[in-house]
């Protein structure tokens, strides 16, 4: 356990200055690590046993329903961590996360429909939507989308592309703060109107449905969603010992210095544009990543996904759980998604007063959210 | 670290609880499942349904339930957001384990659930009009087809008694469904003799609120000849559209618009004097006289008043999907009760030739092979109170074609669903 | 021609030739014909019946277009104030409860329509005559009834009734047989602007066989077409305005909260949504206690609308945005999750669905400016509306002591504190009058839109935008924001259609705040932290 850690120590060299000693050599601490191997472990054997090898009728048998939801919470977590990485740590508040987002998660629903093949209503080649569009032929953004390579190449470089291109000359104006969140608020917004138009050919306001294979494999198959969970919650996990390294790193420290005291970081020599682009990137690559590992899960992707609404929620779960903690964000995720999962069912007219009063009194109460809470209890009782 | 332990934790919890939630329960009841959008923008049309429902089951129960068991409701809300309609559904089919569905209402949620019913043999029942181009094993459709709809509405704009239109705008919401009917009402209209240069086609999008241009649009286009509007715009977009076409003296005499997703309940938000001679499509209307639908009133008032449901208790209002949820929920019952079993595979075969005297007038039946209502259509005029004045009907049921005859490939297309 | 065309006209003539003569008086079955049976077997009683019409005809034909009429198997019924009367006798008779209303298709809505026009054609009331020679514009022509028009022609002496009148007779007099008459109607309907003109004109075109006549039908249409643009160019200015206004209204609140106090507040939508249901309870009250003022109750909903707003405002400020400042990213969260609880609240309340806000009738319908050009008036109103919630806002903020409390607190808090202004009660007044204009902003919405629990959530993003463009600190700002982006937005969505002018105008904005990060109209000697 000890050779992957040393080796990225290496790479990324730890300053001594401030930081724990249990931090300086290795990644986490031995309560840290414990945890990452536990999640492994209940990840990658414990919900595959519990879902696929327990027979149904058993008390023991995890249900399809909460493989699919453990997944999509996962997918959201991923969301959260990007948004830790760029709000908790940098300081910059976006509003139009989920536009990355969902475009990974387009990108992989274009591979998918073309992976429907003939099967669809009209017995196409053509996606049903192209069809009852009365189109002949794929429109030109569609030409690699029976490419599984290329397609998962896009769900990297499309978000990627697009922050870079926004963030540059954003970050180049020294934009920031409220300003900076109202614009990729209409960001979102406007990418949202035009996946809404059916003639843009992304399904117009019924997205991507009705998928049927993934890679020639049945995607309705419980194997097929075990295999999706799985992977999914290895990337969480790569992803979370990916932001502890950045945040631990003299990178790291920079991003706090900008978001603590941006002038004085420009004073003292550095130059914050890359520091902010980089790292604003990184973000929207990894929440497309996560669109990406959403959408076979969920098995619908709609412009809904790109609604400022939903950015906001991101925002709030980095905030409810707790903002530059890392682990925060997730368990934040966690939480709402799993209240929101209870609540439409149990008391479907409270959701949004719940929803609303979390907002309210995370901001005003609890700055650093659940995970600053019990650190605190934490610290108190030492 | 404390924390990824409680990540732990939090998934033990859920194991625990679905091991609570497949707990057995009493074999006493049959659960139904209503999956309707109680918040969110289709809350406005859906939550009536919901309720409708819930006055059936009340209703049947009244009568000692079905095969000797009470129903009981499990009503969801999937908040108008789609993904959350597969995930409910698949709740509703997989957890709850009801035998029946009744739900949805825009071709996107239809469309999200339909895989998670087909694979786990669900039985879902949609009441309200739609685009057709779609047949499931799975579905039973108790709203309209473009045939039992769109196309007689049409007929009747190009007669003399409807205005003798030769122009048409087809205005709708940029969604499948306006997309597909006004392709179908394109092809019917070439059919005969309507030139190109004599339909224009509109979208907005959802909730769009500024119809300013596009009734500027109308007019301009209207004085090229006589010209009617076809608007398949949907929710609460109708309001402004509407308003703006009120006030902009645009009368029904001179540029009549038919709508298929106004009716009566829509109609509530909107001062109907300047809209009076404006049309609408549909297999049913609150206003049509006759015993079974007084009935049907009768008994939709008396509950809206006891379960103080909000607008309706003061004023109740039936439509056309109200009455197709209730036709399905006791066609259900009925097939239910004829194959003696809540089995979906016996129940789908028990379905075919269902009749039931519907609060239209007719008596509706099921068809034997495809799924879909026969219908009556009936154009009504808007009047002055929000009501609508029956102008013209068909002489007798229609059978439904959900695959239209006007798009290209479906003449192969068999009139049941595809063995799978 | 057409049968109905024949029928219609034919009729008219009638009435011409028979005006003068004894009138026959209305019967009993003649009642009935004209209210009871198809359209088409009424339509055919009421060309029966209107040549010798009689005062009795015409006040029941009058009164089934107005659709005042009910009846039984036995007897019809003319409805006045409630109280049913024989359309016969005039003797007030007692209604039966089975009574019937009639129902007019659009049809017969059509006939009654031209009907009563000919009749008023020989009126001896100026306006009357006007009126019914605008409808008679508006139908198809027939050259049957070129008689009575030659004949109400030679007879009227107000001049804009016989131009009104001589259009009517070119437009007849070009179907006519004779090539002369037809070349002299073509020339003479170039001069007009209208666009029922123009069709009548395309269709005629299609049919006629004459060179030199279709000639100068292309050359009037030409004439027309060009006077038209004008109407559509002035239509698009005055949409674009409109939608300025409204932008204005709404994001007026938000650049006073926003310049004053750096917060931007999330949950303005939602103050706007609760202006438009304090309108709605305004309206149902006066529709319940006061019905014959009801036209006035927007006199009673706008300082409603505003005060409820600010109460709401100042109770918000209070208890959570107060605790916030300074942390402007906070303060974006919280009063987001105070939106979501004010919808939740009013959906709780009112339901889900949206509720009806009934136009006062002297805002509904609208004014014809030009023959293709009619301006809403509701809109009219809103624009006023704005302008004078504009000059109401500028005047507190420059003339009142309020104001200029409000002014030096945002120009440097800390100084002002230091000379001893109250900072926290200036803080608390100027969101509740921020509040309250959101308020108003969605009084005047609820006229002109859907009022429901989303209310706000559409018009969010819009109003983010406009305060963001046109900077902060500065009411200039907003204004000339919101006119540029409403009048940009019609004429891209005339060329582009609506989302794709949406979408420009976002991007537009985003590449604009780019170049010039501080908006249209800025605060000089800003700190380098925005």
């Amino acid at each position: 356990m000890k050779g992957p850690v040393t080796l990225i120590s290496g790479i990324v060299p730890t300053p001594a200055l401030g930081v724990p000693a249990e931090r300086r050599g290795l990644l986490l601490g031995v309560k840290g690590w414990a945890g990452v191997m536990s999640a492994f472990i209940t990840i990658a054997v414990l919900v595959p046993i519990l879902n696929l090898a327990v027979p149904p009728d058993s008390a023991f048998h995890l249900g399809d329903y909460y493989v699919a939801l453990g997944g999509k919470i996962m997918c959201y977590a991923i969301c959260a961590l990007a948004m830790d990485l760029i709000w908790g740590y940098t300081g910059i508040l976006s509003l139009g996360h989920g536009l990355f987002f969902a475009l990974g998660g387009y990108a992989m629903g274009m591979y998918l429909m073309r992976q429907i093949g003939r099967d669809g209503n009209y017995q196409s080649d053509l996606p049903d939507f192209m069809v009852f569009l009365d189109w002949k032929a794929l429109p030109w953004h569609w030409t690699f989308s029976d490419s599984f390579v290329i397609q998962m190449l896009f769900v990297v470089l499309v978000p990627g592309l697009l922050a870079f291109v926004f963030g540059f000359f954003a970050f180049r104006s020294r934009i920031k703060g409220v300003y900076f969140s109202i614009i990729t608020q209409a960001m979102t917004f406007a990418a949202m109107l035009l996946f809404f138009r059916n003639e843009t050919g992304f399904g117009g306001n019924n997205g991507f449905t009705d998928f049927k294979r993934i890679l020639g494999i049945p995607i309705a198959q419980p194997s097929t969603r075990m295999v999706l969970f799985v992977v999914t919650g290895l990337t969480l996990i790569g992803f979370f010992l990916l932001a502890r390294a950045i945040v631990n790193s003299k990178y790291g420290r920079v991003l706090q210095a900008i978001r603590d005291a941006e002038s004085r970081v420009m004073f003292s020599g550095y130059d914050p544009l890359a520091y902010k682009l980089s790292i604003w990137t990184l973000s929207a690559v990894m929440c497309g990543v996560a669109g990406a590992l959403y959408v076979p899960q969920v098995g619908i992707i709609n412009p809904g996904e790109m609604s400022p609404a939903a950015g906001i929620e991101i925002a709030i779960w980095a905030a409810v759980g707790g903002r530059a903690t890392l682990i925060g964000p997730i368990v934040g995720a966690f939480f709402v998604n799993g209240a929101k999962s209870w609540f439409t069912v149990a008391f479907p007219e409270f959701w949004l007063y719940f929803l609303g009063a979390l907002f309210i009194a995370v901001t005003l109460f609890l700055p650093h959210g659940i995970v600053g809470l019990f650190r605190k209890k934490t610290e108190e009782r030492a | 670290m404390q924390f990824s332990r409680r990540t732990f934790a939090m998934s033990l919890s859920a194991v625990a609880l679905a091991v609570t939630g497949l707990s057995a329960h009493a074999q006493a009841t049959i659960k139904v499942g209503v999956l309707h959008s109680l918040s969110g923008t289709m809350a406005i049309s859906e939550t009536v349904l919901k309720d409708t429902v819930l006055m059936a089951i009340d209703e049947i129960n009244a009568k000692g339930g079905v095969l000797g068991k009470k129903l009981e409701p499990v009503v969801v809300d999937p908040a108008s957001n789609w993904p959350l309609f597969a995930e409910k559904a698949k709740q509703l089919i997989g957890q709850d384990k009801v035998a029946v569905v009744f739900g949805c209402w825009t071709s996107v949620s239809r469309k999200s659930v339909l895989p998670v019913f087909e694979e786990l043999n669900g039985l879902l029942f949609y009441p309200v009009q739609y685009e057709g181009e779609e047949l499931s094993k799975n579905v039973f459709y108790t709203g309209a087809a473009p045939n039992q709809q769109a196309i007689p509405a049409v007929e009747y704009l190009m007669s003399k008694a409807g205005g003798g239109a030769k122009r048409w705008v087809l205005l709708g919401t940029d969604y499948v469904y306006p997309r597909t009917t006004n392709k179908i009402l394109r092809a019917f209209l070439k059919s005969k003799g309507v030139d190109d240069k004599d339909i224009e086609e509109k979208y907005t999008p959802f909730g769009h609120a500024d119809y300013q241009t596009i009734v500027a649009d109308v007019k301009k286009f209207a004085a090229g000849g006589k010209t009617a509007v076809i608007s398949t715009i949907n929710g609460d977009s109708n309001v402004p559209f509407y308003k703006e076409l009120g006030n902009a003296g645009l009368k029904a005499k001179d540029v009549p618009v038919v709508a298929f997703s106004v009716g009566e309940e829509e109609l509530r938000g909107v001062d109907t004097k300047p809209l009076v001679g404006h049309l609408a499509a549909w297999n049913y209307f609150m206003s049509i006289k006759n015993p079974s639908n007084d009935e049907f009133i009768k008994k939709w008032s008396a509950y809206a008043k006891a379960k103080n449901i909000a607008g309706h208790k003061d004023k109740p209002i039936t439509n056309d999907p109200m009455e197709a949820t209730y036709i399905g929920i006791h066609m259900w019952k009925q097939a239910v009760e004829k194959a003696k079993s809540t089995d979906t595979d016996k129940v789908i075969a028990a379905m075919a030739g269902q009749t039931f005297k519907a609060p239209s007038g007719i008596t509706s039946k099921m068809d034997e092979k495809n799924h879909h209502l026969h219908k009556s259509v009936f154009i009504g005029e808007v009047k002055a109170d929000g009501q609508f004045n029956v102008v013209w009907k068909t002489p007798g049921p229609v059978q439904a074609k959900p695959w239209s005859p006007f798009i290209a490939g479906n003449d192969k297309k068999k009139d049941e669903p595809e063995k799978k | 021609m057409s049968l109905r065309l024949l029928l219609r006209w034919s009729l008219v003539c009638l009435v011409a030739w028979l005006g003068s003569g004894a009138a026959h008086a209305l019967t009993a079955e003649q009642a009935r014909a004209l209210v009871a049976g198809e359209a088409e077997t009424r339509i055919a009683a009421l060309n029966a019946v209107l040549p010798n019409a009689d005062e009795k005809t015409v006040a029941l034909i009058q009164a089934i277009a107005d659709d005042a009429v009910k009846y039984t198997d036995d007897a019809v019924y003319v409805m006045k104030d409630g109280k049913g009367y024989d359309p016969v006798t005039g003797v007030q008779a007692k209604v039966p409860a089975n009574a019937e209303d009639v129902v007019n298709n659009n049809l017969l809505r059509s006939e009654l329509d031209t009907a009563l026009a000919a009749i008023k054609l020989f009126s001896s009331d100026d306006k009357v005559r006007a009126d019914a020679v605008k409808t008679l514009q508006g139908s198809d022509a027939d050259e049957a009834k070129l008689p009575l028009i030659e004949q109400a022609y030679a007879a009227e002496k107000v001049s804009h009734i016989k131009d009104a009148l001589s259009a009517v007779r070119s437009a007849l007099l070009l179907a006519s047989t004779d090539k002369a008459k037809r070349l002299e109607a073509a020339k003479a309907l170039g001069a007009s602007g209208s666009p029922a003109v123009k069709t009548l004109l395309i269709e005629r075109a299609k049919v006629e066989t004459e060179p030199d006549v279709r000639k100068q039908i292309e050359l009037a249409l030409q004439s027309i077409e060009g006077r038209l643009a004008w109407g559509e160019r002035l239509g698009v200015v005055f949409t674009g305005i409109s939608l300025g206004s409204i932008l204005l209204l709404v994001a007026l609140g938000l650049a006073i909260i926003y310049g004053l106090m750096g917060v931007i507040n999330m949950a303005h939508g939602e103050l706007m949504m609760i202006g438009a249901y304090a309108t709605y309870l305004v309206q149902n009250i006066f529709r319940a206690h006061f019905p014959g003022a009801f036209d006035w109750y927007m006199l009673a909903a706008v300082p409603a609308a505003f005060a409820v707003a600010a109460l709401v405002g100042a109770v918000l400020e209070r208890s959570v945005i107060r605790w916030l400042y300074g942390r402007p990213l906070e303060t974006l969260l919280a009063t987001w999750g105070i939106s979501l609880m004010l919808m939740q609240l009013v959906r709780s309340i009112f339901g889900a669905q949206n509720v009806q806000v009934e136009n006062p009738s002297w805002m509904s319908g609208g004014v014809d400016v030009m023959s293709n050009l009619t301006l809403p008036f509701n809109r009219i109103a809103i624009i006023a509306f704005a302008a004078l919630v504009l000059a109401g806002v500028a005047l507190l903020i420059a003339r009142t002591r309020l104001g200029l409390f409000v002014r030096g607190v945002t120009q440097n808090r800390r100084m002002a504190a230091c000379v001893g202004v109250n900072t926290s009660r200036v803080d608390m007044y100027a969101f509740a009058l921020g509040a309250g204009t959101a308020g108003l902003a969605g009084c005047a919405l609820s006229q002109v839109g859907n009022v429901g629990p989303d209310l706000g959530q559409s018009y969010i993003v819009d109003s983010f935008l406009v305060v963001v463009l046109g900077g902060v600190g500065q009411l200039a700002g907003t204004v000339v924001a919101a006119l540029g982006l409403g009048v940009l937005n019609k004429l891209l969505e005339g060329w582009a259609g609506a989302v794709l002018a949406k979408i420009m105008v976002l991007l537009f904005i985003v590449v604009f705040i780019q170049k010039r990060p501080q908006g249209l109209f800025a605060m000089k000697g800003r700190s380098a932290e925005a």
